[in-house]
């Protein structure tokens, strides 16, 4: 995304690697996040600027400090892994917890701030961990070294038991205290991927948060309590782009529990002694709203105006050939278009924060994603110097994009809430599911139209508008990704696809429109990939082709890891074209993301009230080095079934500008026995690692749309498919 | 002044009686386990036992349990709560784990009820029970894990 290079560069090795330090401290702020780590409170609270990643206890365990948010993607995992292997830990002595908010330390080497995003957790600090570890290492055989009077280069270490051939043992504990007065290495070697026992190996490695999820101890920024803490609820504008003209909190005044009522920038805070007397207090609270500025078009405006632009010339995103000459003297034009609703993220934790003050400094917690931005918003809204506000990022209930936030918008809200009431009434700001579903940030709604025609039993020509928000032209994250006037985020698999046909354009236009939007689990790819790969499929129909055999063939020999998924995901099931056979039919599609490959075969059959029942999904994904097999397995499983119910069920529809709906009763999501069997394939590769958050969401839908299509159904033009409820 | 049991403690709480159980629970009793994903009886984050039936705590207002024995996440005991606690965290079913607090009490009501329970009877009574991570496929597995070792 930016020009930082991910690799250990000389520089950061100065700045943040190089920093490394073996000691008995604990970050001010840490509390206990993950599995073990209730046991591990060396140096208790004791104040302390932390400037590294790994930490060795006197009792020998070792706490990683992970730089990106832990919200179930497995990064405190991951990058324990990544440490462990270096140091050759044992894997039983390894604990995570989240790195605070300091973008000197904790950048993300993609993005030059601190934040997770783009499924870049493993692959940015692929180099960056293993060095720590290994650093850590060299100075723990060192100091064995001096402590035995034997030459370091006849210490072995292993399972995390430092030894030398003379019978001599210790452990990390009893050596970290000498370690830690060492000189820090520049330049620790690393070990060959032929020496890992932790990497890559199945059944090495267990999450390290699963025991305490298991058993309801995780804490999430919801569950945070402190003494006079205020929670907090906000009303906010029905309408986006409301404000408050006026209100009256004489009644919420009345509720027991309720303590005060305060405008903030984002509507009005009403703030009480737990959760229940805040929301009852909001139910009586009158606002009027100024809606003058709000946006008052509905879903079917929004699609009639986006399908009118799809027909006009757009800004060209990618073009070779000449598209429009090959498809106007083609014989025959096939022509589809495609219509995705705004989509929630609706994260199962809902958005909240707590921030105590004191006037002096700050201490905000939630689970924050973008720290170093988020960070700045906090000290600014507080008239604060940013070395007085500290952040700690909590564990949090999900996300799917949605704490991503180029807006700032919670931490904002946050500090506002805080401020408003004054120092020393540290506040707990909670959404309710209400607030998530109708307070926007969603995917954008957009249209596809793709024309494309075939010849002799290939396709000759292809041509693409593409009609949605961006979300990032006119904000501060623009130089990012916007390049030329094109947002990558809207275009980005569909202004390059594997397959070569001769003549392609690809156009897009990102009209304004006043409702908040944001990246969604796999971003453009949530709509491009269903659009691209659903036409593919209906060409290749058309001309004949088995829709596997025709992808490949059309892939050339340019795309060999997209080629390698479909052929692996096609020998996983067997593939003997779409069927049906016994009332079963089955789709197939694969798409990079996030320099990701997956490729999905989903066996579906229509049920009886007409909804889709998708049976079995064999997925193969190749994404570099699997760090940890099982962890990139549940994400593909639960990749897909994130995709799957927002395909077949999920919709945020706006009437005159409001969203219409409020829960789960509405926003329908992915129930247990809608989800179907799944067996995951990982390629073996030793690129170096990419992401698995994301990429295992974009195939499913038009997997399953592909084979509704061989059911005699058609692919479904306008998404979810079904159980949306307007 | 309402009267609590939960996990075997009596709290006296002077609250509004129609205060959800979740945030009685949650915010005056400390117990933060419980979760809160919905709060109208369609997600199941916020399942607790109520004289060991599950239940929604959040829209069981306080004055409806008065005098029942309440347990939280906290408060499990007994071997189904061992074997899918334990069957949980072997599968590595949970991922942003949010959810997970509710499963769990589902999953254990399940196999108290039914101590061989089919895929069919873990759609019944898993259904109400959302997992935004769609974890699942690990659900299921777990759930029957947590079965097999009961038997022994
Ligand atoms: S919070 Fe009670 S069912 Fe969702
Ligand atoms: S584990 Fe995240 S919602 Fe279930």
């Amino acid at each position: 995304m930016t020009a930082h290079d991910p690799k250990l560069s000389r520089r950061s090795l100065l700045t943040g690697a190089g920093a490394l330090v073996i000691g008995f401290h604990l970050p001010r702020a840490a509390r206990a996040q993950s599995g073990a780590g209730a046991a591990y409170r060396p140096g208790g609270n004791a104040a302390f600027a932390p400037n590294a990643f790994i930490r060795v206890a006197p009792d020998s365990t070792v706490t990683v400090l992970v730089k990106h948010i832990e919200f179930g993607q497995g990064p405190f995992t991951g990058l324990a892994t990544l440490a462990a292997e270096e140091m050759d830990a044992a894997w039983s002595q390894m604990r995570a917890e989240h790195s605070p908010a300091d973008v000197k330390l904790y950048a993300n080497l993609l993005f030059g701030v601190q934040g997770t995003g783009g499924s870049t957790a493993i692959a940015n600090s692929w180099e960056q961990m293993r060095k720590a570890g290994a650093a850590a290492r060299v100075m723990l055989v060192q100091a064995a070294a001096s402590a035995w009077k034997v030459p370091a280069g006849e210490i072995t270490v292993s399972e995390g038991i430092i030894s030398h051939a003379s019978g001599k043992k210790g452990s990390f504990g009893e050596f970290a205290e000498a370690a830690a007065k060492l000189p820090v290495p520049e330049n620790p070697p690393l070990k060959p991927a032929s020496a890992y026992k932790l990497i890559g190996k199945e059944g090495a490695v267990k999450r390290l948060d699963s025991a305490d999820k298991a058993r309801g101890k995780a804490q999430f920024t919801i569950d945070i309590h402190a003494p006079n803490m205020l929670t907090v609820v906000v009303a906010r504008p029905p309408r986006f782009g409301g404000k408050v003209a006026s209100f009256d909190a004489a009644d919420t005044l009345e509720v027991k529990g309720v303590v005060d009522v305060k405008q903030i920038g984002s509507g009005v805070a009403v703030y009480a002694n737990g959760m229940w007397p805040a929301l009852k207090g909001r139910e009586v609270l009158k606002v009027t709203w100024d809606e003058s500025e709000a946006e008052k078009r509905g879903s079917a405006e929004l699609i009639a105006e986006y399908r009118k632009l799809a027909h006009e010339p757009g800004t060209v995103a990618g073009s070779h050939g000449d598209a429009e000459a090959a498809l106007a003297k083609a014989d025959k034009v096939i022509e589809a278009e495609f219509v995705f609703p705004y989509l929630a993220h609706a994260p199962m934790e809902p958005l909240d924060g707590y921030l105590e003050w004191d006037g002096q400094q700050a201490l905000a917690r939630f689970g924050s994603q973008f720290q170093t931005t988020e960070h700045q918003t906090i000290a600014t809204i507080l008239g604060l110097p940013l070395e007085k506000v500290s952040l700690e990022t909590m564990l949090a209930g999900g996300s799917f994009g949605r704490r991503a936030q180029v807006s700032q918008h919670l931490a904002a809200e946050l500090a506002m809430a805080a401020k408003a009431i004054g120092p020393n009434r540290p506040v707990k700001v909670v959404w309710t599911r209400e607030d998530d579903l109708a307070g926007g940030y969603y995917r954008p709604l957009f249209v596809h139209r793709l024309r494309g025609a075939v010849k002799d039993g290939k396709i000759v020509a292809w041509a693409n508008h593409i009609v949605g928000q961006s979300f990032f032209l006119g904000t501060p994250f623009e130089a990012m990704v916007v390049k030329n006037g094109i947002d990558a985020t809207a275009v980005e698999g569909a202004n390059e696809i594997f397959y070569e046909v001769p003549d392609f354009r690809c156009e897009v236009h990102n009209p304004k429109v006043g409702v908040p939007t944001l990246w969604w689990r796999s971003v453009g790819h949530t709509h491009t990939g269903y659009a691209v790969e659903c036409f593919v499929d209906e060409l290749l129909q058309a001309a004949g082709q088995d829709p596997l055999q025709g992808r490949l063939a059309m892939m050339g020999d340019k795309h060999t890891r997209a080629a390698a998924v479909l052929r692996a995901v096609g020998e996983m099931a067997n593939w003997k074209g779409p069927g049906p056979v016994d009332g079963r039919a089955r789709g197939v599609a694969v798409v990079e993301s996030f320099s990701s490959f997956v490729a999905q075969i989903a066996e579906v059959s229509m049920g009886p009230d007409g909804e889709p029942k998708v049976h079995k999904v064999w997925c193969a994904v190749d994404c570099g080095v699997a760090v940890n097999p099982d962890v990139i397995r549940a994400q593909m499983e639960g990749g897909i079934g994130f995709g799957l119910g927002h395909a077949l069920y999920g919709e945020i529809t706006l009437d005159q500008g409001r969203p219409v709906q409020t829960n789960f009763h509405e926003y329908r999501s992915l129930r247990i026995h809608e989800m179907p069997e799944v067996e995951v394939k990982i390629i073996a590769s030793t690129a170096a690692p990419t992401g698995v958050g994301e990429p295992g969401v974009p195939p499913i839908g038009p997997a399953v749309a592909n084979a509704l299509a061989a059911l005699g159904h058609g692919r479904p033009r306008q998404l979810p498919v079904k159980g949306g409820t307007v | 002044m309402v009267s609590l049991k939960v996990n075997g403690t009596t709290h006296n709480l002077d609250i509004d009686e129609e205060t959800p159980l979740l945030w009685a629970i949650r915010d005056n009793i400390g117990l933060t386990g419980t979760k809160f994903g919905c709060g109208i009886a369609q997600c199941g984050a916020c399942t607790v036992f109520v004289d060991g039936q599950a239940q929604r705590s959040c829209v069981t207002p306080v004055s409806a349990v008065a005098g029942s024995e309440i347990t939280t996440i906290e408060g499990l005991a007994g071997k189904e709560a061992e074997a899918v606690q334990a069957a949980w965290t072997s599968r590595d079913v949970p991922q942003c784990g949010y959810c997970q607090s509710g499963q769990v009490m589902s999953a254990i009501a399940l196999l108290k009820e039914n101590k061989k329970p089919t895929d069919r009877d873990i759609d019944l009574a898993m259904n109400g029970n959302i997992c935004r991570c769609a974890t699942y496929v690990r659900i299921r597995a777990a759930i029957h894990d947590a079965a097999r070792a009961l038997e022994i």
